[in-house]
């Protein structure tokens, strides 16, 4: 069933109420360690899950990566226990903001190096010609990854074998803290994919529909033999790198810019083209905000993990 | 599969052991720069294609993409068994053995796993270059999550690579290329697979507790067999695995001859040996002399034949560390 744009209004909601409230949960002191923050950024993990097969693919993220899990599927409130730091978190507190991941759910982490998590793609597009289950792998990273070897190598090894692999860039226009035109060569990205043998795309990152018409065009031709697909999503960050990034590197006006074209600005403009009023769009809303706070309450409540737990699970057993 | 006994050299026990693999455990698949079609560099790989067809595949020069995807395909539930040409090599890949594979299991609290077997080979060579001759097995030793082996012998080259692939965690198999021709030797084949870990006593002895691995277990027991003449009688322990490392078979050995020494082909400082050292000092066994620690000292590894057989181990210098060591106490 293909999800309407109503449904990726309010993923997209879920997600940015749950990044404001890591925030705050941040800024506070609740939070340990950097936190990566999604917000502007959307519509992209909204869009890409609905074109995806839930039942075999899989997702690999990056640090910047709880929009992934949340559209995903993930339990909210583990989530927000495992940034805690708390025991019943997706990883047991291990991971942290930066380095959860939720393979129940098919979604098989952030990855804290840029740009590492593109070779695992591949293997699992790789493992999914021999255990018969027609599994595309989906690599989502950012611009700055598109200058690391491994996903050079990853892009490479996937187009030489024609493997079934995604691979998703999100290019929010800075590598880090650094604008990613001043670190290229060439700025059109996704003409990468030609000298790989795939083919490269570029879209409006901010637009989930577009998202997930790209991601399931890209899926059907894994699936059919057609090998890998580069798609170029186009969009800004509204926040830092990390919480308490004060960006002074961003011209003046830059972000109030980019947020009259954010997702849920345009995402909203067209549902009310679409025939929805303000008070159903607000409802959303209010929804989504009252079910991030009581998971974030919920996770308050959990216990710290347990330092008696520290040292398991380094081995099998 | 029946126990039954082949002449083998060092790399066609490899070579069986693969092959056992792709047989027995359908779920793995074996991949790596020029092991299919042209069966390896050194021929450790011969046949395995042919064999068993599209699971065994030639990959671009990309260690990093090799490393990355046997981890993802381990996470997805293959038993992925990778070579890399040159340990040398896994340099430029570190992150995926370090910062991705060892950490699969432990972020999803064993949920996930990664199976994955890292063959690779190394040691110097006369004429090979600073870039093809290290032993660097205490960079992997230093990463909890890694399982680590320096398979010896025939037996164990076979024996050690079958253990790993078996194993859940990610397991390292260190060869030697110097060893791969070595002589046919009778080995058993088609036993019971042994669980990872334990040392092997190569030779006994009372005087000198001798701890080694790789390419210097063959000199150190030609080392023994000289200092016996003398009447020094030395234990030679192959550590086999050095994750896991038999530290009770050290230990337990020391208390008998009250002196430890370890050889190595690595460079000194930071190498294993210091860890083995280490492990028997914190268990209180009692020394009447101080450990010795051969190696190659802290150089660069040169290419020329005159100036490695300068730098590297071998039987004399083993027999002269061992010599001081008894004499300094006696």
């Amino acid at each position: 069933m293909t999800e309407s744009l109503l449904d990726h209004y309010r993923v997209m909601w879920r997600i940015r109420l749950f990044e404001e409230k890591t925030r705050d949960l941040k800024v506070r002191g609740d939070v340990s360690g950097s936190v990566h923050l999604c917000i502007g950024q959307e519509a992209i993990a909204a869009g890409a899950l609905g074109g995806l097969n839930r039942s075999v693919d899989v997702v690999f993220s990056t640090y910047r990566g709880h929009g992934y899990a949340i559209a995903s599927g993930s339990d909210l409130t583990a989530l927000f226990a495992e940034i805690l730091g708390r025991g019943a978190g997706l990883n047991g507190g291990r991971g942290g903001s930066a380095y959860l991941s939720d393979p129940d759910n098919n979604f098989f982490g952030e990855n804290s190096i840029v740009g590492a998590g593109a070779p695992h793609a591949v293997g699992a597009a790789l493992a999914g010609l021999f255990d018969g289950s027609n599994r595309v792998a989906l690599s989502a990273f950012g611009d700055g990854a598109m200058n690391q070897g491994a996903v050079h190598e990853a892009m490479n090894m996937a187009g030489a074998f024609g493997l079934p692999v995604i691979f998703l860039l999100e290019n929010n226009r800075y590598s880090e803290l650094t604008p990613i035109t001043a670190m290229v060569g060439d700025v059109e990205l996704y003409q990468r994919a030609d000298s790989y043998g795939f083919e490269g795309i570029q879209i409006d990152g901010n637009d989930p529909t577009v998202v997930l018409d790209a991601v399931r065009s890209a899926r059907d031709r894994a699936a059919r033999g057609g090998g890998p697909t580069l798609i170029e999503a186009m969009t800004e960050r509204l926040v830092g790198h990390y919480v308490g990034d004060v960006q002074q590197y961003r011209p003046a006006g830059e972000i109030d810019d980019a947020k009259t074209r954010e997702p849920l600005v345009i995402s909203a403009q067209k549902l009310l083209v679409q025939g929805f009023d303000d008070v159903e769009l607000k409802s959303v809303e209010t929804q989504e905000r009252d079910r991030v706070a009581s998971a974030a309450s919920a996770a308050l409540q959990l216990p710290f993990a347990d330092p008696a737990t520290a040292l398991e699970f380094v081995y099998d057993s | 599969m029946t126990a039954e006994q082949t002449v083998v050299t060092y790399g066609g026990a490899v070579n069986a052991a693969l092959t056992r693999s792709l047989d027995e455990r359908t779920e793995t698949i074996l991949f790596g720069e020029d092991v299919a079609l042209p069966g390896g560099v050194f021929g450790i790989t011969k046949g395995l294609q042919s064999s068993f067809g599209d699971r065994v595949f030639d990959t671009p020069i990309s260690e990093t993409a090799i490393l990355g995807a046997a981890v993802g395909a381990a996470m997805m539930g293959r038993r992925p068994i990778v070579e890399i040409m040159w340990m040398d090599f896994t340099l430029v890949a570190m992150d995926q053995l370090v910062n991705q594979a060892a950490n699969v299991s432990y972020l999803s609290r064993g949920n996930v796993k990664a199976p994955m077997t890292v063959r690779m080979q190394q040691g110097s060579q006369p004429g090979a270059c600073a870039q093809h001759s290290q032993c660097l097995e205490a960079l992997l030793t230093h990463i909890p999550g890694l399982r680590v082996c320096v398979p010896a012998t025939p037996q164990d080259a076979y024996d050690l690579l079958l253990a790993a692939v078996w194993c859940n965690d990610p397991t390292i198999v260190i060869e030697n290329r110097n060893l791969y021709f070595g002589k046919k030797v009778t080995i058993m084949v088609g036993h019971d697979v042994q669980e990872i870990g334990g040392s092997i006593t190569r030779h006994r002895g009372n005087d000198v507790t001798l701890v080694t691995w790789g390419s210097m277990v063959a000199p150190s027991l030609e080392a023994a067999e000289i200092l016996e003449i003398e009447g020094v009688t030395v234990d030679v322990i192959d550590a086999r695995w050095l994750n896991p490392f038999d530290t009770l078979a050290v230990c337990e050995s020391v208390t008998r001859t009250g002196r430890l020494a370890v050889v190595h082909e690595a460079t000194l400082t930071g190498a294993f040996s210091s860890q083995v050292v280490a492990g028997v000092v914190e268990a209180g066994v009692p020394l009447v002399a101080p450990p010795v620690r051969i190696g190659s000292p802290d150089t660069r590894i040169p290419a020329a034949p005159s100036l490695l057989g300068a730098v590297v181990p071998n039987v004399s210098t083993i027999v002269e560390a061992l010599r001081r060591m008894v004499t300094r106490e006696d």
